[in-house]
């Protein structure tokens, strides 16, 4: 079996770059998406909010779906659902397997990874405690609620303030369960601030920030109680203990792109991020394999997945195209700077840009009038103001190209720092 | 009084001011009209849309998601999800299609938000 082009994953990222690379003139295209239909996660994601900057309006996470499901039809854009990629090779051989055709074995002149992402569980953040039912990973709850019907427990504590534990925060007080608060570690919320303010205050519910969860009691084998003590950075203070009687506590204590295939292809593996090395196409390290989407650092909004998505696939096509990797300009690394976290992408060609490049990154802590700086060495190239920044915010710097000449090969780093007050 | 507002129109979430005596002219800090409108309605009357599941048969999934073709005030979220919880509904269904008509007078429907 040959395809051009074999995708992995048929959720946002995946649905963008496969219909971009056919725009693009790619042959034939093959989604393969391990669950029953494609959509992703978009499909659990039933609240509104998806899509201001790619459709100028407010949607669900179902209707963003299918805006891009519907535009398959006619393409020639082929997918198989049901079907499990179990491993690829660096000569671009993907082997997968479902209940109908068995043991697959497809050869292909390119590969979009687009597999998204994982969440943390209980033992990666090591919550003490005993091990009764009734705990849960944020985004299986919403599994379970919005798609399958299951209500998780009556009395809910969320641990970790990202989107997915503010918005179930809100869906579980909706569906008639007391949401008795939102306990997170930092002092600050990782998630939007619209989240905040229509997820938590909109319902009374309190947010335990310096906050973490410190010991868990079951009876009957059920969830009954959980202790949550004040932090001094990460310790927690002995005598601040507040005991809440929860039935369930959620986990949104964060995401793990989900890379285990993309090792198997020798791709590199950017600590940070913990996703693919790519340059300014989303190309990895292994000529003709790109990386788009959550699998590849973890977006807020999956607008910005459906841009990086199109720009692999567009890079996908021309590689195909002309079936070489072509650097054709100087490849300048990209370092973080003071306060930065990571990039995406970690190089750029410059003879494959245009009139600018993109850069995403974020910040470590929060910022406020705050500058940004592209340097090399000490030389300041290129500067950029920002009132605010905050951790729970993917930042995107536009930097143009004579910038990047003007680097000279040079290694850049990007670096953000608050102004001298 | 001054009141904070964080706007929930977009995720850039602006925090948004004004004096609750002479609100109109002391709206500060958003960064578009939508914002404009919307700390006003926050201030006269707040609206929501609301998104959840409703029960379906016959289908891939026991549950289709649905939410309020438009905004509802506020304080009716509650009674809004006691209806949409009431009704079952039968596959094939198509985005779009209204599964509620006028839910409590509101002027608003409730529709499907994908095919089932």
């Amino acid at each position: 079996m040959y395809y051009d082009l074999v995708v992995i994953g048929g959720g946002p990222a995946g649905l963008a770059a496969a219909e971009e690379a056919k725009k693009n003139g790619a042959g034939s295209v093959l989604i393969i998406e391990r669950n029953e239909e494609l959509g992703g996660i978009l499909n659990q994601c039933i609240h509104s909010g998806f899509g201001i900057h790619v459709f100028g309006e407010q949607l669900t996470g179902p209707e963003y779906a299918k805006r891009f499901i519907d535009r398959l039809s006619g393409t020639g854009i082929e997918v198989k659902t049901d079907t499990m990629v179990i491993g690829i090779s660096p000569d671009k051989t993907v082997t997968a397997v479902n209940s109908a055709e068995g043991y697959l074995e497809i050869k292909a002149g390119a590969i979009i990874l687009a597999m998204g992402c994982r969440e943390r569980t209980r033992s990666s953040i090591a919550i003490p405690g005993e091990r009764p039912s009734g705990i849960f990973t944020a985004g299986t709850a919403q599994k379970y609620i919005n798609v399958e019907g299951y209500m998780v427990g009556k009395r809910v504590l969320i641990l970790g303030s990202g989107d997915i534990g503010l918005i179930m925060a809100r869906r579980l007080t909706l569906e008639g369960a007391k949401v008795l608060g939102v306990v997170e570690i930092m002092p600050y919320s990782n998630g939007l601030k619209r989240n905040i303010a229509q997820c938590l205050e909109d319902y009374g519910i309190p947010l335990y920030l310096s906050h973490t969860v410190t010991d868990i009691k079951g009876e009957n084998g059920r969830l009954s109680r959980v202790t949550v003590s004040k932090v001094n950075g990460f310790e927690p203070i002995p005598g601040t203990e507040i005991e809440f009687e929860a039935d369930t506590l959620l986990l949104s204590v964060g995401l793990v792109p989900e890379n285990e295939l993309s090792r198997s292809a020798g791709i590199e593996i950017d600590s940070r991020t913990n996703g693919a090395t790519v340059n300014e196409e989303m190309m990895t390290s292994v000529p003709g394999i790109f990386a788009c989407g959550n699998v590849l650092h973890v977006h807020d909004l999956v607008d910005f997945v459906t841009e990086e998505a199109q720009k692999a696939g567009k890079a996908a096509a021309e590689y195909l195209r002309e079936n070489k990797d072509g650097v054709s300009g100087e490849t300048i690394e990209i370092r973080n700077g003071a306060n930065v976290g990571y990039t995406v992408p970690q190089k750029i060609d410059t003879g494959k840009i245009g009139k600018f490049a993109e850069v995403f990154f974020r910040v470590r802590s929060v910022l406020n009038n705050a500058e940004i700086s592209v340097k090399a060495g000490e030389e300041i190239l290129f500067s950029k103001k920002r009132e605010q920044m905050l951790p729970a915010e993917m930042e995107k710097l536009i930097i143009p190209k004579k910038v990047l000449d003007a680097a000279n090969g040079r290694t850049i780093t990007v670096s953000a720092e608050e102004a001298e007050k | 009084m001054i009141k904070n507002i964080t706007c929930i129109c977009c995720p850039k979430g602006c925090l948004i001011t004004l004096d609750t005596e002479n609100p109109e002219a002391t709206i500060k800090g958003n960064a578009c009209a939508q914002g404009f409108d919307y700390a006003l309605g926050e201030l006269l009357h707040p609206m929501r849309t609301v998104s959840s599941t409703a029960k379906i048969t016959g289908a891939i999934h026991p549950r289709i998601p649905v939410r309020t073709s438009g905004n509802i005030p506020k304080e009716m979220i509650f009674d809004v999800m006691a209806e949409i919880n009431k009704i079952s509904v039968e596959s094939p269904v198509k985005c779009g299609d209204v599964l509620i008509e006028n839910v409590l007078s509101t002027g608003v429907d409730i529709i499907a938000c994908r095919d089932m």
